[in-house]
């Protein structure tokens, strides 16, 4: 139990896949300029990470390693990936439309996004069992949740600030980025000690 | 004359680092040290070679509705061949990459050129434009990874640099140091005004994406579709 709770602690502050890992740089860079969007992108990410997990996970340890396809992960994962995103939002659009209305557009640009695609793959090399790979997707999803939330108030603030003309628009934002980034390397080493 | 300026755009007018903004996360994970900034310029240059000339060549046999599955089909199978030439012949870069070396799969720049330039050019022309695009790739990437591996290692490809060695700025080697050296070339790249009239907010330009992008609020709208 405890290790569970290291792997979604250690996920959400330490190995924070945007700000210490960089995946998902662009919907953090790019939807974080409004709080609705953001939390919108947020919830889808979680969602996809999550069932993207539990499909990936088996395949691996099910089809692809007990027949030594291990080098086909990449473009199976993918596939696999963007397969079941269609599927979703096919789903959500006929069954639960209200749902669909507020994270449907978020769900094909999820499809090409690093931070699924790398938490699936991370969750394979790191030997995670099921349970541990989706307690690791789980961090994972609401780390990046946190950080784009905490991003967008950042932003609000910058906005229509006096800034030098070069720094207009996404440099400003990136030394933002910077200062977020290093707010949350102070979590380094807490999450061991606190458990050890 | 316009092969030369099929080649160069990708270098310096519409670099796709630092004009187009595509491609951060491997610009920003892999930037730590030179080596492994020339790693992955090389092994995303290869992928965005091929998956140019293969997707030029098939242009016309690819029916439009499915063109992005195909496409991605075909850049992972690429970047699978890459991943298993670097594990049998560098295995070291293998290491160092990790994670990011199968995630050039999901890399904007070469989803975007293969839906913005390769389907709808010849073959030489789309191999020019890859190779172009790479080379610019691996420059925006060397020239970061130079900043960060000078004041952060105090080390130029490994080489210790008298006088850094023992001051440098290990902040600039980790995280936030990636986005803050970043923030500041594109800076200076906005500064040099050659790309005044571009003011580049985020690069949804170049983004196969752009069009749903846009509706979600992915940056102002008239950025998004300020290129088409």
């Amino acid at each position: 139990m405890t290790n569970l709770i290291v792997i979604l602690l250690s996920a959400v502050f330490i190995n924070n896949y945007v700000l210490s890992k960089f995946l998902g740089i662009c919907p953090f860079l790019g939807v974080s300029k409004k709080l609705n969007s953001a939390v919108g992108m947020s919830l889808a990410v979680i969602f996809v990470m999550l069932i993207a997990t539990a499909a990936t996970w088996p395949i691996q340890h099910y089809l692809l390693d007990p027949h030594d396809l291990g080098y086909l992960q990449t473009i199976v994962f993918i596939l696999v990936i963007a397969a079941l995103v269609q599927l979703v939002e096919i789903a959500l659009k006929r069954y639960i439309p209200s749902l669909h209305r507020s994270l449907g557009v978020y769900l094909p640009l999820i499809t090409t996004n690093c931070a699924v695609l790398g938490v699936t793959i991370l969750n394979i090399s790191e030997n995670y069992s099921f349970i541990e790979a989706m307690v690791n997707s789980l961090g994972s999803g609401i780390g990046f949740m946190l950080a784009m939330v905490m991003f967008s108030g950042v932003r609000s603030t910058i906005e229509g600030r006096d800034i030098p003309e070069s720094f207009k628009g996404l440099p400003i934002t990136l030394v933002a980025a910077a200062i977020t980034s290093l707010s949350f390397m102070g979590f380094g080493g807490v999450i061991e000690n606190l458990f050890a | 004359m316009k092969t030369l300026n099929n080649f160069t755009k990708g270098i310096f007018r519409e670099n796709p680092v630092l004009v187009l903004v595509l491609g951060t996360c491997p610009t920003l994970a892999t930037s730590t040290s030179v080596v492994n900034a020339l790693g992955m310029g090389a092994a995303a240059t290869m992928v965005l070679l091929f998956s140019n000339i293969i997707i030029s060549a098939l242009r016309k046999v690819i029916p439009d509705k499915v063109r992005i599955p195909c496409y991605i089909v075909l850049i992972a199978g690429l970047v699978t061949t890459v991943q298993m030439l670097v594990k049998a012949y560098a295995p070291a870069l293998n290491d160092s990459l990790g994670i990011y070396l199968p995630l050039i799969v999901v890399n904007c720049i070469i989803l975007g050129r293969a839906e913005m330039f390769a389907s709808k050019n010849n073959v030489f022309a789309s191999a020019v434009d890859g190779l172009g695009m790479g080379i610019g790739f691996t420059l925006a990437l060397f020239l970061m990874a130079t900043v960060r591996e000078i004041f952060g290692n105090g080390t130029f490809s490994g080489v210790p640099i008298p006088g850094l060695i023992d001051n440098k700025i290990s902040i600039l080697t980790m995280a936030p140091g990636g986005f803050l050296v970043f923030g500041l070339l594109i800076a200076l790249v906005n500064r040099s005004g050659r790309h005044k009239r571009r003011k580049n907010t985020f690069g949804c330009a170049g983004c196969p994406q752009a069009d749903i992008c846009g509706k979600t609020g992915c940056e102002d709208g008239e950025e998004a579709g300020g290129d088409d």
